[in-house]
């Protein structure tokens, strides 16, 4: 079938007399078109969050209400200093940092023992872990719930990250990427007597650097964004994470003054962090991902 | 000093045979070479040796010491692979000590001297500070070498080390192998599918085939005394031609040809006797093999001998140093290695001869040589390839 098109346009061109080069740019200007109308439509939510959080109300009834306001410095400063924002943003970093560390140590761990030791009903436990990806954590609520009180550990930091340290997509993109190092350098290290802890720290780490730090920050992110659970498991203000932090700068809803402008510049603040990491580490995160399309 | 005993060694993975009882002794300072097709069970044999794989059954003996259960690291042996196995992210000498210091049973000072020395005899001193990406093939196989080298196993386990190298380098580190052999002296076990790596390299060749030895002994032997139909086959290149034919009174006989074949052949007796029962049926059936450089043209050799027989030219193929002739008579295709600038057309006819003295006959159902003509050596060599205790 692509043959048939391919020829077909050669054909087409060949009959108005135009090179292959030209076709070319035809048609990296159409790919540019959809790019710029799919980068748009996934901009245009953001953009207009950015242009409220300047504003003073915030409420857009027109395309005139669009333009940008002379609030920002104000409500970003509000937000922070008066809703405290700057703490709930602190919460979530401890809890997004501690749940990536906890991660990466027991999914390196798990994937390391999947791939290279021998295990009884080694590939029945990696499909358990698999299988635990059909049960996301909003359905583990109520026992969840139920547990983490029952261990005391209500309202605290442990509350939000011990349920998210187990991480079925990190063991499974670990476990690819291990079974793609040759199998000669894990004998070699065998057979010079290199122990495992060794192997771990000298080998498999410095060798796996992209993946791993691809995976923390999808984890980071995931567990950045990170808003049902908290909200019901955190009950002190000064707990609370950012996402969740959100909705107390709505203000007096019941008097109907919902500040619009002040929930989106608390929106903006919580993209930084991942934005930023995202663009430090860009390029181990597309190897990541080309990794897992392997 | 090692030696290395197989006593019966047997692999299976879930229903496939690899290694299919064997037994094999290498002795102290060897070079020793196992060759044959892929699937043959060379590599998990050497696999075996190393520890990499556990034996269904059998033993593995270093020293007179049953090590048919000992973990890998305490074999003391050192394994280079076809792909390098070098850690990407270290440099050369880390490459090369990282072993050593892992198993903490070296001083600094004697790892230091040990990677000189090997650094020296490789001559791999200006890429001890350069990682792998930046090292071509050969520079990564020699780090690789280093790598054993330094740690003065009792023996070398290569898995095709050369297998990745393009063909003029392969030549080259083929003569660097047998220098550092004959430098080091230590025990060696080579596996490759190359026959060409085999002969050159190996004071010994086993040849494998579907998980058994076919036969063990040194290159020439292998190449003029096939024990088996495979072996002949497997050794030479290009490969033995195989006529059927039937054996009667001592001539090879075929539809358009008869081959007398010597009878002081095989004056060891067993040859002869076996030879002799066929003879003394009617007729046997057999299968005729000869080399395709035991053929000549009779035009080019007059007096080489007065059997000759006419062939077909079917297909002509310029080797440049020789040129390769490929005929038929009657029903038989064969091959033969010809005098070069030599100018035949298909469908010409030629006279061929032959060197009498290298003719050899096979049993058409075992594959078992039962004829060879010329006198097997009664050498010492083959003396000391009986097994040992």
């Amino acid at each position: 079938m692509d043959g048939v098109i391919q020829y077909t346009k050669r054909r087409i061109d060949a009959v108005i007399g135009r090179t292959p080069e030209q076709t070319d740019q035809g048609s990296n200007a159409g790919i540019h078109l959809q790019l710029w109308v799919l980068v748009f439509l996934v901009v245009f939510p953001i953009a207009v969050a950015l242009i409220v959080s300047t504003k003073q109300q915030g409420i857009v009834t027109s395309l005139g209400d669009l333009a940008p306001g002379t609030y920002a410095l104000e409500n970003y400063r509000e937000a922070i200093v008066d809703y405290n924002f700057g703490r709930f943003m602190w919460n979530s970093l401890v809890m997004s940092t501690v749940v990536v560390a906890g991660k990466l140590v027991i999914s390196v761990c798990a994937a390391m023992a999947i791939v290279y030791y021998r295990v009884p009903y080694k590939d029945l436990v990696f499909l358990f872990i698999l299988f635990t990806l059909l049960l996301p954590v909003p359905v583990r609520f109520i026992p969840l719930y139920q547990l983490i009180n029952d261990f005391g550990w209500g309202n605290s930091l442990l509350a939000i990250t011990v349920p998210y340290l187990a991480s079925a997509t990190a063991v499974f993109i670990l476990r690819q990427h291990f079974l793609s190092i040759p199998t000669s350098i894990v004998e070699t290290a065998k057979l010079d007597g290199v122990g495992p802890i060794q192997f771990m720290v000298y080998v498999l780490i410095p060798m796996s650097k992209g993946v791993l730090v691809g995976v923390s920050i999808i984890m980071f992110v995931y567990a950045w964004n990170q808003y049902l659970w908290p909200l019901v498991i955190i009950n002190s203000e000064a707990n609370q994470v950012a996402q969740v932090g959100l909705q107390l700068l709505q203000g007096d809803v019941q008097g109907g003054q919902l500040s619009w402008s002040l929930v989106m510049a608390g929106s903006m603040l919580t993209l930084i962090p991942p934005l930023v990491l995202m663009i430090i580490f860009r390029k181990p995160l597309l190897e990541t991902f080309t990794i897992q399309q392997k | 000093m090692t030696t290395i005993k197989l006593q019966n060694l047997r692999k299976e993975f879930d229903d496939v045979v690899a290694v299919n009882g064997i037994d094999l002794t290498v002795e102290d300072g060897e070079f020793l070479v196992i060759v044959g097709p892929s699937g043959c069970g060379k590599s998990t044999t050497l696999r075996l040796l190393a520890g990499l794989e556990q034996a269904t059954d059998g033993r593995i003996g270093m020293n007179g010491r049953d090590v048919t259960d000992t973990e890998p690291k305490n074999r003391n042996v050192a394994m280079v692979f076809q792909n390098y196995a070098l850690y990407p992210h270290m440099t050369g000498r880390r490459n090369i000590t990282f072993g050593m210091k892992s198993a903490g049973s070296f001083t600094d000072e004697d790892i230091d001297r040990r990677v000189e020395e090997a650094a020296e005899t490789l001559d791999i001193t200006d890429l001890l500070d350069r990682k792998p990406q930046a090292m071509s093939g050969g520079e990564r196989q020699r780090i690789a070498l280093g790598r054993a080298i330094v740690r003065d196993p009792d023996a070398f386990l290569m898995d095709e080390p050369l297998s990745n190298l393009d063909a003029k380098l392969r030549i080259q580190m083929r003569a660097e192998l047998t220098r550092l052999h004959a430098e080091l002296q230590t025990t060696t076990i080579y596996v490759t599918h190359d026959q060409t790596e085999a002969m050159t390299l190996g004071e010994r060749v086993v040849v494998m085939n579907d998980g058994q030895i076919m036969q063990v002994d040194s290159p020439q032997v292998l190449y003029d005394f096939p024990e088996n139909r495979f072996v002949a086959e497997f050794i030479g290149d290009p490969a033995m031609n195989m006529i059927d034919v039937a054996v009667e009174h001592g001539t090879a006989v075929h539809d358009a040809f008869e081959l007398p074949l010597p009878s002081d052949g095989g004056e060891d007796g067993s040859t002869e006797t076996s030879l002799g029962a066929r003879q003394s049926k009617e007729q046997q059936a057999a299968v005729l093999g000869i080399r395709p450089e035991d053929f000549y043209l009779a035009r080019e050799y007059p007096d080489l001998g007065d059997e000759t027989f006419t062939a077909t030219v079917d297909v002509t193929e310029p080797l440049g140093d020789s040129l390769l002739i490929h005929c038929s008579v009657g029903d038989a295709a064969f091959k033969i290695q010809a005098e070069p600038r030599t100018s035949l057309q298909t469908g010409d006819e030629i006279t061929v001869t032959y060197d009498p003295e290298r003719l050899h006959l096979f049993d058409p159902e075992t594959g078992e040589a039962v004829y060879h003509s010329a006198n097997a050596p009664a050498s010492p060599e083959r003396v000391e390839q009986a097994p040992r205790g």
